[in-house]
């Protein structure tokens, strides 16, 4: 009896020995996973930090207000009044004069031509297009909110150092005295830059939108996910459920594998091989985009839904297959319902990879500088990375803050696709 | 005690059943790869009577039950020998439908299974039941799948407790209701035979008596072939057992001789006890 009270003893000894080494392991183990994820949201708020306060200032853009004589002598100098004539009118002059009555100091022609360049190139068109819209209007005075030139923008953003010298910046000392003149007057405005969310591409940062970009990638991706979700699904379906295990399938297997890791740029030489010297697509276009993505996207879509069907039960179907049903029956009634969270989990995040994938679309000419925003999916569009790619290579500084405004409407986006992936997945998911 | 029986060993007792035969199995042959998981079996399986299988784990007993609905074939390195025959019908050397041999999807649906873990399908217990007569065309309309649930959860016991919920997940039922569940899905096909692969063994007592009655009562209609591991239930449940040990048909026989006085060593070693 004595015997075994002592060894009891000695084993709780050695088990409260052996718990201070495992309670030690476990903490070492928690300093670990905690230091790195600490690391990783460092990382991560370094990026966001970044992108957000070089971003943040391009959802804003200044304007001036100015009172514009729509003068019809100029506007019809020819007294003819035919709607071709709105095209070739000099609306710079027009902005010229109402600008001089509020700078009256002007005085030779150089400083006539800086004050010009105050406002952006694009002021005249917003004001020919008013008035190809409203014909009535010519003969009055009206207000306009007309965009000024990204360097003024710049420097009325603060980025413009004006201790620096002269020729080392693009806007000049006179330029600034005038700016400041007219912000004096009130005339200078902050507003929410509507222009980056309504036109396409454009040399002047001012007038650079990303409309076109959105198109084309939103015009790539639906053809991405009807393409190849059915394609993915149905082939992992078939080499999950259906297909003998042999060496053909395991050599199938390591090839989707491979295919999944194989650099994008690879399928953007087989889509210019294929779809623009083969078939002879339009180059540039979301067809040819689309087509390349879903190629890319297609084996990442496989490999998850073939992880999504072998996750459920096998009991499952031997419910089904016992009762009678069909290979088919069993497949479709029970075991896709089960598996279909987790595919289109899968395909959402293959897609948002796709949605971020830009050398691919390079090779395919997607680089070209366009301005339309596409209407079909052959006419030639930009994409959202590759506006990134293009903005950041501008030289104008206005293109960095355009930059990283892409930039935080990609990431918007990829969080929304992520976000649905997920409430997708608790959507569907069967409880059990 | 782990004597190999002779790869000639001829199962003793009585491989005949008093009953009018169902199926039946000629030298039955199992391998899964290399594996020779079943030997050499023969036997008859009778109508209205329920036969149980016994043996220690490993045995055969799961191999061979899933053999008489080829469930086997699900198994991509599983071959099955020998013949085993429905109603004097061949189930593996044929089974296209349209020349009046077996179809594997019409033997699937005369010999029915019920499972060791409860498996309802994650959907409506009423859809549970509707499955198999949904898919093979039983019912005329709604109303008569209506009537079809309704018997089947009746028959099983199961009507009173669920009638108000039928739309509720099968899932959602304690673990001895969803086995009388899928015994209720299994019976909705209307088939001749049962398999049972130990239906209780994940159940509590109060359960797995109700399913034994269950058992009791279905005779009258099925023949029933029951896997256990509960020499008791064999017992009590019950006409005819058979006794597998090492993929070998040791002795089969009616379960009063078996359970009283069998006749090979290896036989009384597991009912006395000592083995298993």
């Amino acid at each position: 009896m004595n015997n075994i009270n002592s060894s009891d003893l000695s084993v709780t000894k050695l088990i409260e020995k052996s718990l201070e080494k495992r309670n030690q392991k476990e903490r070492y183990f928690r300093i670990y996973g905690l230091s790195s994820l600490v690391i990783a949201v460092v990382f991560l708020l370094t990026f966001f930090a970044s992108i957000i306060s070089t971003g943040y200032q391009a959802f804003i853009k200044t304007d001036i207000e100015l009172e514009v004589f729509l003068d019809s002598e100029v506007i019809y100098p020819n007294g003819t009044k035919t709607a071709e004539d709105l095209f070739f009118v000099d609306y710079d002059s027009l902005i010229f004069t109402s600008l001089k009555e509020q700078l009256p100091e002007l005085k030779n022609r150089n400083e006539r031509r800086q004050a010009r360049l105050i406002l952006s190139s694009g002021a005249s068109y917003q004001i020919q297009n008013k008035i190809i819209k409203d014909k009535s209007l010519v003969g009055q005075t009206v207000s306009f909110i007309l965009p000024l030139d990204d360097e003024v923008d710049m420097y009325l953003k603060g980025y413009v150092d004006t201790e620096s010298s002269e020729n080392s910046r693009k806007i000049t000392d006179f330029q600034i005295a005038l700016v400041e003149n007219l912000n004096k007057k009130g005339l200078i405005h902050k507003n929410f830059n509507t222009t980056l969310f309504v036109s396409g591409d454009s040399r002047e940062p001012e007038l650079a939108g990303i409309l076109g970009a959105l198109v084309g990638s939103f015009m790539m991706l639906s053809i991405t996910f009807i393409i190849s979700f059915p394609l993915a699904v149905s082939a992992a379906i078939y080499l999950e459920e259906f297909a003998k295990k042999n060496m053909w399938t395991d050599f199938l297997e390591v090839n989707i594998n491979n295919l999944a890791a194989v650099p994008s740029i690879i399928y953007g030489l087989l889509g210019l091989a294929i779809f623009i010297n083969f078939f002879g697509f339009p180059r540039s276009a979301p067809i040819v985009g689309g087509l390349v993505l879903s190629l890319m996207t297609f084996p990442v879509v496989i490999i998850a839904s073939r992880a999504a069907l072998k996750s459920v039960p096998p009991s499952i179907r031997d419910a089904a297959l016992g009762l009678g049903a069909s290979k088919i029956q069993t497949t479709l009634h029970h075991v896709v319902p089960l598996a279909l969270p987790g595919m289109l989990t899968g395909s959402i995040v293959g897609m948002a990879r796709a949605l971020g994938e830009s050398a691919p679309l390079i090779m395919i000419g997607m680089v070209a500088f366009v301005v339309d925003i596409p209407t079909s999916i052959t006419e030639p569009s930009a994409a959202l990375p590759v506006q990134v790619f293009l903005w950041s290579d501008a030289p104008e500084r206005g293109f960095a803050e355009k930059t990283s405004a892409a930039i935080l409407v990609l990431l918007v986006f990829l969080v929304l696709m992520n976000s649905l992936a997920i409430w997708l997945r608790n959507k569907f998911q069967i409880k059990w | 005690m782990e004597e190999e029986l002779d790869s000639n060993f001829i199962t003793v007792g009585n491989i005949k059943t008093e009953k009018s035969v169902i199926m039946n199995v000629e030298d039955c042959n199992v391998y899964y790869g290399d594996v020779h998981a079943l030997k050499n079996v023969n036997m008859e399986i009778g109508k209205s009577e329920v036969l149980a299988l016994i043996g220690p784990s490993g045995c055969g007993k799961s191999t061979f039950i899933r053999c008489l609905n080829r469930l086997n074939d699900t198994i991509d390195i599983a071959r099955v020998t020998g013949k085993i025959s429905l109603d004097g019908q061949d189930i593996y050397s044929d089974y296209i439908n349209s020349s009046g041999n077996m179809d594997v999807v019409l033997l699937r649906a005369r010999v029915g299974m019920v499972f060791q873990k409860p498996n309802p399908f994650p959907k409506s217990i009423f859809e549970n039941v509707a499955y198999g007569p949904k898919i093979h065309g039983l019912t005329k309309d709604k109303q008569d799948l209506n009537d079809l649930v309704e018997s089947c959860l009746v028959k099983v016991g199961l009507w009173d407790e669920v009638k108000d919920r039928l739309e509720d997940s099968g899932t959602s039922l304690s673990g001895g209701q969803q086995q009388r569940l899928c015994i209720a899905r299994a019976i909705a096909v209307q088939p001749e035979v049962i398999l049972m692969d130990e239906p209780c063994s994940a159940l509590d007592p109060i359960a797995t008596e109700r399913i034994e009655d269950l058992i009791s009562e279905l005779k009258q209609n099925y023949a029933l072939v029951v896997v256990t591991h509960s020499m008791q239930q064999a017992s009590r449940i019950s006409q005819r057992a058979a006794y597998f040990h090492m993929g070998n048909l040791v002795e089969v026989d009616s379960s009063e001789k078996i359970f009283n006085d069998p006749s090979h060593a290896l036989t009384t070693n597991y009912i006395s006890g000592r083995i298993g």
